[in-house]
């Protein structure tokens, strides 16, 4: 027999996971998603404040929607102090997830860089890495000698059309493996006794005197004392039904691998001006992410030009990956909020709480969210770390604007 | 890749247009009467639906005309195009 | 072994090629899987997590087993063998699951085309091209693609007719018919990989890579073709289903069909002594070909107790033993297949020798491009496999596709399916079928796996090493999606996408979990059906194409005089001019001074120009601007400033009256095109009443900033004509005049504090025009790094670099450019929002480190204590800009900063590289604060 390849392997998921549950007639708490955020809240609803009587309610199969389908960047650098309080909080569980959940998640911390093509890059890294170390959050400016030593495959050379100038880079950020992250979360939510309907769609909240009551489903109707909305791009639709209008636009985002290769890609590069993201997943497929579809849209699928031009920005950085083959592409649908900022906390509509808007970027959050938007459900008040991603800042003004912000939003 | 149909130049591939959003939004009348709670949805609040959406392009490439369309956002598929100023057409 | 003759192979020429290491021959016409069977050789790959030998499995493109890489002629990871067409030089080698990338940068060329046409056929196998025909016979444009180098499809792989002569023969007939009539296109080895919406298809075509080293360079190695088709027929046929049994992943196990097409297309004997293991009557017509051929066939194992009568009574007419009701409970052997273990239950039972088993478990239509179009699929019981439902575009399956699986039945489906699309086109004649003899009934129920005690050896998926055991750990985990199964056992992953696999495992899991396939489903098709190389997508948007490069007039001259570029958006701007031996501080230091001391000049050719024309124009810009734009006076020119709605800045820049009806708006060089757009926008969707139109000038014009004491005396030599004293051409004024003999428009506007002008002239004469100056031998040419400091210096700010989309003119200390007459403006009512109205908002300011030698880096945050307390620190604010000031005699900085306006005279500290630098806090203007210098 010859030898493996490395990464040929991923640990085995363990032999028990969850099991379907049909739907009781009441919950005190129903998470509408079921999410990689629905289930790390579901998870610490039971787990940090003890409330077990959760079911997760999923329009299809768990964690099959964005969940199953991001590109796992994982990373706190973003610029403002808001954003950087939750993402780096993230980033903190997520150093300690595998063991809290006894879950083999492949974390690994393998760093990410975020590449500058233009003076104002340069200048608007300088300003991410200086914010984040006040911060707290590891950063490094590198030039673009030392991003070549990072990453030697990146094509550094002066004479490209956009040449790279440097890099900011996270050396704690890196790459998980989502589905074992989402089942690593239900299996351990549904030891402490939560409930997982999948194929059950809430078509329907019901409010009575200003205050929620419950859900209607394509299983029947089910009451609940609280209602938490963990949709992410069908936030919109659901918030609908109890007339809550979101500043949300939901769009579709693609993704796309290549087939197995022996190592070349040891971090993660992302760029916002020659538009890429990439990494190089455990067995050795390189993971690439692509642009959003301009217009709304709601199938899980995204135009063919977008990755038509997301394989020339990858050639313009990444010349070897010439003859390397897009082995499948998908889509998500994300929902994006005016600042590129997640929306959490109440509504006008007593025992409804939200999370969403977290666009191309909520999967590093994950942990971060289900803790914040655990404590805000069970405590009918925002976690200090959501109490600025409040829907009320779009009438303040008071925006967290990642948008404008140099970082990219992934 | 959408095939628009242009109401000024016919078919055209996606490529060519840019995309406006929800339509028929009207900047207020009078900005400076309304509570920064009416600002705030003028600014920033959009609708959102799954399923028909009328919605604004720009033939950017094209004539660079802005129209209105009909789309599922469903499916994508799109009902019906129309000029700016014209009444949304009823579509089944 | 190869045969002596038959097979569509050119055996007067012998190919020489490597694989792992080895030599071997091969001829035109092979693919490396067909020479190296042909050669002997029985494994190809070994697999990936079990490193289990992996034979050849299939013959086409949905080959699970025989990955390669290929090293020579230029390395390319993880190709099918049997989908590689063998060249002279080939040098390949057998893979174990991860593929290598070259090193060294990809030569070839790849390129991308657009076609329309009335229908797209997929495939040009016996439908393929009876539609193709029917359609074209109808008068339609047609596009026919398939994947192989020559049409035909199954005709290559067997023997049988179409009207009357050799399939392979009428196939290569009616294709060269095909090619004659002007409106069609034969599209050969061109797989169409996706289907999207609005009947838009993407296919590659691969030009040179049959070739090898002798691929001419000059021609796109592959091709992408993006086909807007009116309609389209998907002839796209078959693939055969395997079952799942102990050992199935042996080589020599392989496909019937492909088995089939080995001999006749390729002339190759896959093995000597076969067994053939079926539920259907298909692989009887392989068996008695093999047979035919001359391989032994020990047995056909029918696992159906009462198989077709009439391929029975053959098969027992050649002499092979036929097995009903059995099945195959094992394929044994080390390293390569050498017994089968036959029985009439799950276990055990006889052995009989063998070196290759023919297995077919049924057939799949290739319905991939069908559900991308967004079909629904329906499952049919009596042919156990997933069909085409309703189509939600214009399309339409035919022949094997469709789930018709004899060839006459094809050939018809075709016909009728081209008829069909080609629509209005058709004619009375459109379809009249090609022949072929009719077939025998068949009855063929599912069949899937092999029942057994222990599935540890039941592989599912071959190049994952998924076995049925192991989705037996899934379902036993409690999923009950077959996507769940999916990710959980990596099932359907791998290089062929489950092609092979992909309803085997969902027939795997409806068995474990007691339902049923139709129940189930399968997971997603999704695009590409086939891999697709990056270079392939990209196409020619790499280097100089990946993003248009544009430049101004006077490009040619900044290069020959040594400047280096700063990229602007698309622009190249020179970013400064170094002299031999000066670096980059020194050069803007005396660039500066001599704007500052003397005179200087830059081309401003890339600012954004806007004509603004028409009788409601400057009430149009007073809507856009937060300043008043109708009141400037034909001959003036007035800065501005525009906000978004939720009052951001959004761009700057200076109006010019030229009529009374036509303005001149120029805008930031990255924001032109916005710019542009937004007022488009404005206009057309919210004031269609106002008669304005706006048109984009930007290469119409070559500009020229001349700045500094000294400029006023270069433009009056060089303009003779113009009244240039501060009192004939006074400040924000412009003027027309001949400059160096060249028409122009000047006027009197300042970016730098300095007395300047603006000549603008057309880009014919740029040239002319910025030589004339230099060669005045007055002036120094400065770039855009020289511009950044001279403006900084004033304070004015720069849209992007100061601002970042959170900034309000109040903030840039501009509020004297916000009208407070105005009833509104874009932007006007979101300044009194909570937060927007903050008294401590971060506000433009300047700052002076105490160290007058030190530049304080960009990006820099300001703290306001000397020492720093634990993360979080807090933070007041950041550096936008800093420069050395040549003008000040030390270096300086803009910064936003909370409440900065407040902070005049404030100590604040600035964390560089772990210590806390002392600044102070200043006025954003930190020169020439009473504006003296700008008349001179
Ligand atoms: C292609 C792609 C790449 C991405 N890359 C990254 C990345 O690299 N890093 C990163 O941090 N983020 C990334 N993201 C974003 C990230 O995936 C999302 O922000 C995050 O997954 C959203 O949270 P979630 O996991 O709960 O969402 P989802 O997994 O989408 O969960 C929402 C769930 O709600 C369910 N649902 C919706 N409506 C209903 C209803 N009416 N009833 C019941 N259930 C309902 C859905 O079926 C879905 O399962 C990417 C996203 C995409 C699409
Ligand atoms: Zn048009």
């Amino acid at each position: 027999m010859t030898p493996r390849p490395p990464g040929a392997h991923l640990p085995e998921h363990p032999d028990r996971l969850w099991s379907a549950a049909e739907p009781k007639a009441a919950y005190d708490v129903v998470i509408v998603g079921g999410g990689g955020h629905g289930l790390a809240t579901a998870y610490y609803l039971a787990k940090n404040h003890g409330i077990t009587n959760v079911a997760v309610v999923e329009r299809g199969w768990l964690a099959g929607g964005n969940m199953a389908r991001n590109t796992t960047i994982i990373r706190s650098n973003y610029l403002w102090d808001e954003s950087a309080g939750i993402y780096e909080h993230a980033l903190k569980l997520w150093e300690g997830l595998e063991e809290e959940l006894g879950y083999p998640l492949l974390f690994s911390q393998r760093g990410v860089l975020n590449l500058a093509h233009s003076l104002q890059d340069v200048r608007d890294s300088v300003r991410r890495v200086e914010a984040n170390r006040l911060n707290g959050v590891d950063a490094e400016w590198l030039d673009a000698a030392q991003v070549k030593e990072v990453c030697p495959i990146v094509n550094v050379s002066p004479d490209v059309r956009y040449p790279v100038l440097g890099a900011t880079f996270q050396p704690r950020a890196g790459i998980a493996k989502h589905d074992h992250v989402a089942w690593g979360y239900a299996r351990a939510a549904a030891a402490l006794g939560v409930e997982f309907i999948e194929n059950c769609e809430v078509t329907g909240l019901r409010v009575s005197g200003g205050r929620v009551t419950g859900v209607d489903t394509t299983r029947g109707a089910i009451a609940a004392g609280r209602v938490a909305l963990c949709a992410a791009g069908h936030t919109s639709v659901v918030a609908a039904t109890a007339g809550i209008d979101l500043p949300l636009q939901s769009h579709p985002l693609q993704a796309l691998v290549s087939e197995l290769l022996e190592p070349v890609h040891p971090t993660v590069v992302m760029s916002n001006a020659v538009h890429v993201y990439v990494s190089q997943a455990h067995k050795g497929e390189l993971v690439m992410g692509a642009g959003i579809d301009a217009a709304n849209s709601y199938r899980q699928r995204g135009a063919f030009h977008i990755i038509e031009r997301q394989m020339a920005a990858a050639l313009e950085l990444f010349p070897v990956f010439a003859r390397a083959h897009v082995l499948r592409t998908w889509g998500g649908v994300v929902d994006v909020s005016p600042d590129a900022s997640p929306i959490i906390g109440l509504t006008p509509v007593d025992g409804l709480y939200i999370n969403c808007g977290w666009g191309t970027g909520g999967f590093k959050a994950t942990p971060g969210v289900g803790w914040c938007f655990a404590h805000t459900v069970a405590h009918d008040d925002p976690h200090p770390l959501a109490a600025p991603f409040s829907l009320d800042r779009f009438v303040t003004g008071a925006l967290v604007d990642e948008h404008g912000a140099a970082a990219v939003a992934h | 890749m959408l095939l628009i149909p242009c109401p000024w130049c016919g078919p055209r591939e996606e490529a060519e247009f840019h995309y406006g959003g929800q339509a028929h939004v009207a900047y207020p009348e009078n900005p400076a009467a309304l509570s920064d709670e009416e600002w705030a949805r003028y600014l920033f609040f959009r609708d959102n639906p799954k399923g028909v959406f009328a919605e604004r392009w720009s033939h950017s490439a094209g004539c660079r005309r802005w129209f209105n369309a009909l789309r599922d956002t469903a499916t994508n598929e799109i009902h019906a195009v129309y000029r700016v100023g014209e009444p949304r057409p009823v579509t089944s | 072994m190869r045969r002596e003759n038959g097979g569509r192979i050119d055996r007067s020429r012998t190919l020489r090629f490597r694989f792992d290491g080895q030599e071997y021959t091969g001829h035109p016409g092979d693919t490396l899987a067909s020479a190296l069977l042909a050669g002997g050789v029985r494994q190809i790959a070994t697999s990936v997590k079990l490193g289990r030998p992996r034979g050849v499995f299939s013959a086409g493109s949905e080959e699970p087993n025989a990955v390669v890489q290929i090293e020579e002629p230029f390395p390319e990871p993880m190709l099918p063998a049997t989908t590689v067409e063998l060249y002279d030089g080939l040098v390949a080698r057998s893979l174990a699951g991860q593929g290598r990338l070259a090193t060294e940068p990809d030569p070839a060329r790849y390129d991308a085309v657009h076609a329309h046409c009335d229908v797209l056929v997929v495939g040009a196998g016996p439908a393929g091209l009876a539609a193709a025909r029917a359609a074209a016979g109808a008068g339609a444009r047609v596009i026919l693609a398939d994947e192989q180098p020559e049409p035909g499809g199954a005709l290559l792989g067997s023997p049988d007719e179409v009207d009357g002569v050799p399939g392979a023969e009428w196939a290569a007939a009616t294709a060269a018919h095909l090619e004659g009539l002007p409106d069609v296109r034969v599209l050969r080895r061109t797989t169409v990989f996706g289907y999207y919406d609005d009947n838009y298809l993407v296919a590659v075509e691969r030009r040179t890579n049959h070739l090898g080293a002798a691929a001419p360079a000059h021609v796109a190695r592959e091709r992408v073709w993006r086909i807007r088709a009116r309609q389209v027929v998907l002839a796209t046929g078959a693939h055969e289903r395997p079952i799942a049994f102990a050992g199935n992943d042996l080589p020599g196990v392989m496909l019937a069909g492909a088995a089939r097409t080995y001999v006749h297309r390729y002339g190759v004997l896959p093995g000597r002594r076969a067994v053939v293991f079926t539920a259907n009557d298909s692989a009887y017509a392989a068996a008695l070909d093999l047979a035919e051929a001359g391989v032994e066939v020990a047995a056909i194992v029918d696992v159906r107790t009462a198989p077709g009568e009439r391929w029975a009574a053959r098969a027992r007419e050649r002499g092979i033993e036929l097995l009903a009701g059995h099945v195959v409970t094992a394929a044994r052997g080390d390293g390569q297949l050498s017994s089968v273990l036959v029985g009439a239950t799950g276990d055990g039972g006889r052995s009989i020798d063998a070196d290759l088993l023919l297995v077919s478990g049924g057939w799949n239509p290739v319905v991939h491009l069908f559900s991308q179009s967004g079909g629904t699929l329906r499952y049919d019981e009596a042919l156990g496999t997933l069909v085409p439902g309703a189509s939600r575009q214009a399309v339409q399956p035919a022949g094997a596709a469709g789930g018709v699986f004899t060839l006459p039945g094809c050939l018809a489906d075709g016909a009728a399916a081209g008829a069909r699309a080609a629509g209005p086109h058709a004619g009375p004649h459109a379809a009249e079928a090609p022949r072929a003899a009719e077939p025998e009934a068949t009855n063929a129920p599912a069949y899937w796996l092999v029942p057994a005690n222990d599935y540890s050896a039941h592989f599912v998926d071959l190049q994952r090493d998924v076995t049925v055991a192991d989705i037996h750990r899934a379902t036993g985990a409690g999923l009950r999606s077959v996507e769940h199964v999916k990710r959980y056992t990596t099932a359907g992953t791998a290089h062929d996408q489950g092609k092979t696999s992909g309803l085997l495992t969902s027939a795997v899991v409806a068995h474990a979990l007691g339902t049923s396939v139709a129940e189930l489903g399968t997971t997603t098709f999704r695009a590409p059906y086939l891999p697709v190389s990056f270079a392939a997508l990209a196409g020619r948007d790499r280097g100089a194409l990946h993003d248009p490069v544009r430049v101004t007039a006077l490009h040619e001259w900044h290069v020959a005089h040594g400047a280096l570029f700063e990229n602007v958006g698309q622009w190249k701007r020179p970013w400064y001019y170094p002299r031999p031996g000066e670096d980059m501080e020194t050069a803007v230091l005396r660039e500066c001074r001599a704007a500052r001391e003397s005179v200087a000049a830059m081309d401003a050719s890339t600012l954004g120009k806007i004509d603004v024309i028409g009788p409601d124009a400057g009430e149009f810009l007073d809507r856009l601007y937060t300043n008043l734009m109708s009141s400037l006076k034909v001959g003036s020119v007035r800065y501005g400033v525009m906000c978004r709605p939720d009052g951001m800045v959004l761009d700057d820049g200076t109006v010019i009256r030229l009529a009374d009806d036509h303005f001149l708006v120029t805008t930031t060089t990255g924001n032109a095109a916005m710019v542009l757009d937004w007022m488009e926008e404005w206009l057309q969707t919210e004031w269609p009443s106002l008669r304005v139109h706006c048109t984009s000038v930007t290469e119409q014009w070559a500009t020229v900033a001349l700045v500094g004491p000294r400029s006023r005396e270069v433009l009056a030599g060089l303009a003779p004509g113009l009244a240039v004293s501060a009192a004939d051409f006074p400040f924000m004024t412009w003027r027309e005049a001949d400059v160096a003999g060249i028409p122009a428009r000047v006027c009197r506007i300042s970016f730098s504090g300095e007395l300047a002008f603006e000549i603008n002239v057309t880009s014919w004469d740029g040239l002319r025009l910025w030589t004339a100056i230099m060669d005045t031998g007055l002036v120094t040419p400065y770039g855009t790094e020289t511009m950044h400091v001279l403006r900084a210096e004033k304070g004015y700010p720069i849209v992007g670099q100061d601002t970042d989309g959170t900034v309000t003119p109040h903030d840039l200390g501009m509020s004297w450019v916000v009208s407070k007459k105005k009833p509104d403006f874009i932007g006007k009512r979101s300044f009194t929002r909570a937060d927007t109205s903050r008294a401590d908002r971060k506000q433009l300011v300047g700052l002076l480190p105490e160290d007058p030698g030190f530049l304080l880096p960009e990006g820099t945050h300001l703290v306001s204590t000397a020492t720093l307390p634990e993360p979080p620190v807090p933070m007041l604010g950041h550096v936008t800009s800093s420069y050395r000031s040549a003008a000040l005699g030390r270096t300086f900085a803009l910064a936003l900063v909370k409440g900065g306006q407040g902070r005049v005279g404030e100590r604040l500290y600035a964390p560089v590289a772990g210590t806390l630098v002392p600044v102070t806090v200043t006025s954003h203007v930190l020169y020439d604060p009473e504006g003296a210098r700008r008349d001179g």
